[in-house]
C-alpha cells in the first residue's frame, strides 16, 4: 500500500442534469461511476473504497450501485449530509486514501428530483389535533411552520440574504434578481445544465414569487442527475501513465465543517460562520488565497444565498458582497467568475450529486477541457456546498504541474 | 370578555401577567434557548434558568412566503426579530404582507392571536410581532 499526503482527482464525471424519466437512481449513479472510471483510465478492480450519497431513494445506494458496476467486496459507505452529501462522500473517500488504507477511492452522489416541487415545501398535509396536545422540542400544540416563521427552504434562504442586506445595506430584490440573471446567462454555455435559457431581469422579477425576494427562477432547479469522482494518492499516481498524471487534478484542500454555536442559530440557520471557517481552513491547507482563484462554484441554492457566500468565501472584503457583484467580478468575463456552470439555479440541484458536480465543473476548467465556457488559463478553483442543519464542504482544486 | 380557557401555542410563550416569551438561559455563559437542551450548545454547561425576553424588538430579516407546504396558509411574513439582543423567530402580524409595509429595521412589538379552539373549548394562543 502506497501512502502520501497529496490527493488527486484521477477521474470525474457528471451526467446531464435534467429530466431522466427512463432512468432510476441506480442507472444514473452507475452512469456517473462508469464515466469517472473511464475518465480515470481504471476499473473497479483498482478501487479500494466506495462512498455514495442519495437522500431521497430507498437506501444502501452504495451497494445497489456495486451490483451494477462491480461487486469487489470493498468497504462501502452510505453517507447522508443534506445538500453537502456529495462533498461528504468525496471527503470520505479522500480520508480513506489519506489514511493510507487504500490507494484509490470512489465517491458518487445521485438524486432523482425532477418534478419534486420546491425544497422544503412538499410533504404531508398538516392537521391539528382534536384536543390540544403538546409535541416536539417547543411543546407546540400544532404545526409551527407558517405560524412561527417558515420552514420552507426558499423562505429560510430569503431571510439569510435579507439579513445580509440589513447588516450591510444595498441588497434588494433587483440585486438578487441580477445574480440570478448572471447564472441563467452562464448556463447557456453548459450543455449538461438542466436549463440553458438566458432570462432577462424583467422575466426573473416578474416570474412567480415563491418567498420574497426569491422568485421561481431564483430558486435552485430540482432535477435528476449524478456525479462521481475517483481519488488517488500522489505516490500511486506516479506509477500511472504520463497522460493520467497530466490530467489529474490536485485536491489542494478538502474541508468539511458543521455550524459552531452562534446567538441566532436556533431561529435562523447560520450558513455564514461554518462557510467562513471552512474557507479559512481550505485557504490555509492549500496555501492559496482568494486572490489566487480563477473560478468559484458556490452553493447558490437561492439567489439570496449566492450573495452571502461571496463574503463568506472571502472573495470580497467583509460587507463588500454587493460591491463585488456590482463590479461585474462574478460574471464569466469578470475578475473572479462565480458559477460559470449556471449554478444550482440553472444547471440544477440534484441534491446528493451537487457536491461532486461542482468539483467536476472546476476540474473541467483547470484541465482546459470546459469547451465553450472555458475560463482561459484557469489553474486554481474552489468548490463550495452547504447543507442545512448544517454542513459545509469546501474543496480547492489545482491544475497538475505534470 | 371571553371566558374560554386559553393555553399558549408553544411552551416558551407565557400569557400571564401579560404575553411574553421565556427562554432557558445557560447560567454559565448566558446563551438562550427556546427549547430544552441537555447541555448548552455554546459551553456544554447543564444548568439553565428561565429569563423573560423583551416584548419589543427590531426586524433583522424577513421573507414574504407565498408558496408553502400543504396546510400552511399563505401569504405570511416570516421574520427574525432582535429583542434586545435575543433573536426570536416569528411571523409579522397585523400588517399587510408586502414589501411596502414590512421593512428591515422596522420596530415591532409582541402581539397574540388565537390559532383555534379544540373540542374541549380551549383556545390556543400564538404570538407574532406587529408594527410598533
Ligand atoms: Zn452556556
Amino acid at each position: 500500500m502506497s501512502r502520501s499526503d497529496d490527493i488527486w482527482i484521477l477521474g470525474i464525471h457528471m451526467t446531464k442534469f435534467g429530466k431522466h424519466p427512463n432512468l432510476d437512481v441506480v442507472d444514473l449513479g452507475a452512469e456517473a461511476i462508469q464515466g469517472a472510471l473511464a475518465d480515470a483510465g481504471i476499473t473497479m478492480a483498482d478501487i479500494g473504497v466506495l462512498a455514495a450519497g442519495n437522500l431521497l431513494g430507498s437506501g444502501s445506494i452504495a451497494q445497489q450501485l456495486q451490483k451494477q458496476v462491480g461487486q469487489t467486496g470493498i468497504p462501502a459507505y452510505n453517507v447522508s449530509n443534506a445538500c453537502a452529501t456529495g462533498a461528504t462522500a468525496l471527503r470520505t473517500a479522500i480520508m480513506a486514501v489519506k489514511a493510507g488504507e487504500v490507494d484509490m477511492g470512489l465517491a458518487v452522489g445521485v438524486e432523482k428530483l425532477a418534478g419534486a416541487g420546491l425544497l422544503g415545501a412538499g410533504g404531508r398535509a398538516k392537521a391539528d389535533n382534536d384536543e390540544w396536545e403538546r409535541n416536539g422540542r417547543f411543546g407546540a400544540v400544532g404545526p409551527v411552520d407558517g405560524r412561527i416563521g417558515t420552514e420552507s427552504m426558499p423562505g429560510v434562504f430569503a431571510q439569510i440574504g435579507m439579513e445580509y442586506g440589513h447588516k450591510y445595506g444595498g441588497a434588494d430584490f433587483e440585486l438578487f434578481a441580477k445574480i440570478s440573471e448572471k447564472n441563467h446567462a452562464h448556463s447557456t454555455l453548459n450543455p449538461l445544465a438542466a436549463y440553458n435559457k438566458a432570462m432577462s431581469l424583467e422575466q426573473i422579477m416578474n416570474d412567480v414569487m415563491i418567498a420574497y425576494p426569491n422568485t421561481r427562477p431564483m430558486c435552485s432547479a430540482n432535477c435528476d442527475g449524478a456525479a462521481a469522482a475517483v481519488v488517488i494518492n500522489g505516490e500511486k499516481l506516479k506509477t500511472l501513465s504520463l497522460e493520467q498524471q497530466r490530467r489529474a487534478v490536485k485536491v489542494s484542500a478538502s474541508i468539511l465543517t458543521s455550524d459552531p454555536w452562534q446567538e441566532a442559530c436556533q431561529v435562523l440557520p447560520d450558513v455564514n460562520t461554518l462557510t467562513r471557517s471552512a474557507a479559512h481552513q481550505a485557504y490555509e491547507q492549500a496555501g492559496v488565497g482568494p486572490q489566487d482563484l480563477n473560478l468559484v462554484e458556490l452553493h447558490d441554492c437561492f439567489a439570496t444565498a449566492e450573495l452571502v457566500h461571496y463574503d463568506n468565501l472571502m472573495l470580497c472584503d467583509e460587507g463588500g458582497a454587493v460591491d463585488f457583484f456590482e463590479s461585474g467580478a462574478a460574471h464569466r468575463d469578470g475578475r473572479l467568475p462565480v458559477n460559470v456552470s449556471g449554478g444550482l439555479q440553472s444547471k440544477g440541484h440534484p441534491i446528493s450529486a451537487t457536491g461532486i458536480a461542482n468539483i467536476w465543473e472546476v476540474c473541467q476548467h483547470v484541465r482546459g477541457e470546459a469547451g465553450d465556457r472555458q475560463i482561459e488559463g484557469a489553474k486554481v478553483g474552489l468548490a463550495h456546498v452547504i447543507g442545512l442543519a448544517s454542513a459545509c464542504g469546501v474543496h480547492i482544486l489545482e491544475r497538475s504541474a505534470a | 370578555m371571553s371566558t374560554a380557557t386559553q393555553i399558549p401555542f408553544v411552551e416558551y410563550l407565557r400569557l400571564e401577567p401579560t404575553p411574553h416569551l421565556v427562554a432557558n438561559e445557560c447560567t454559565s455563559c448566558g446563551a438562550r434557548y427556546f427549547d430544552r437542551r441537555n447541555a448548552c450548545a455554546a459551553c456544554f454547561a447543564t444548568d439553565f434558568s428561565p429569563v423573560d425576553i423583551p416584548t419589543e424588538g427590531v426586524v433583522r430579516s424577513f421573507s414574504i412566503i407565498t408558496f408553502a407546504a400543504p396546510g400552511v396558509e399563505v401569504p405570511f411574513v416570516a421574520a427574525v426579530i432582535d429583542c434586545g439582543g435575543t433573536s426570536v423567530r416569528a411571523n409579522i402580524i397585523n400588517c399587510p404582507p408586502d414589501p411596502e409595509h414590512v421593512s428591515l429595521g422596522m420596530n415591532v412589538r409582541l402581539a397574540t392571536t388565537v390559532v383555534g379552539t379544540d373540542s374541549a373549548g380551549v383556545e390556543a394562543v400564538n404570538y407574532g410581532f406587529e408594527p410598533a
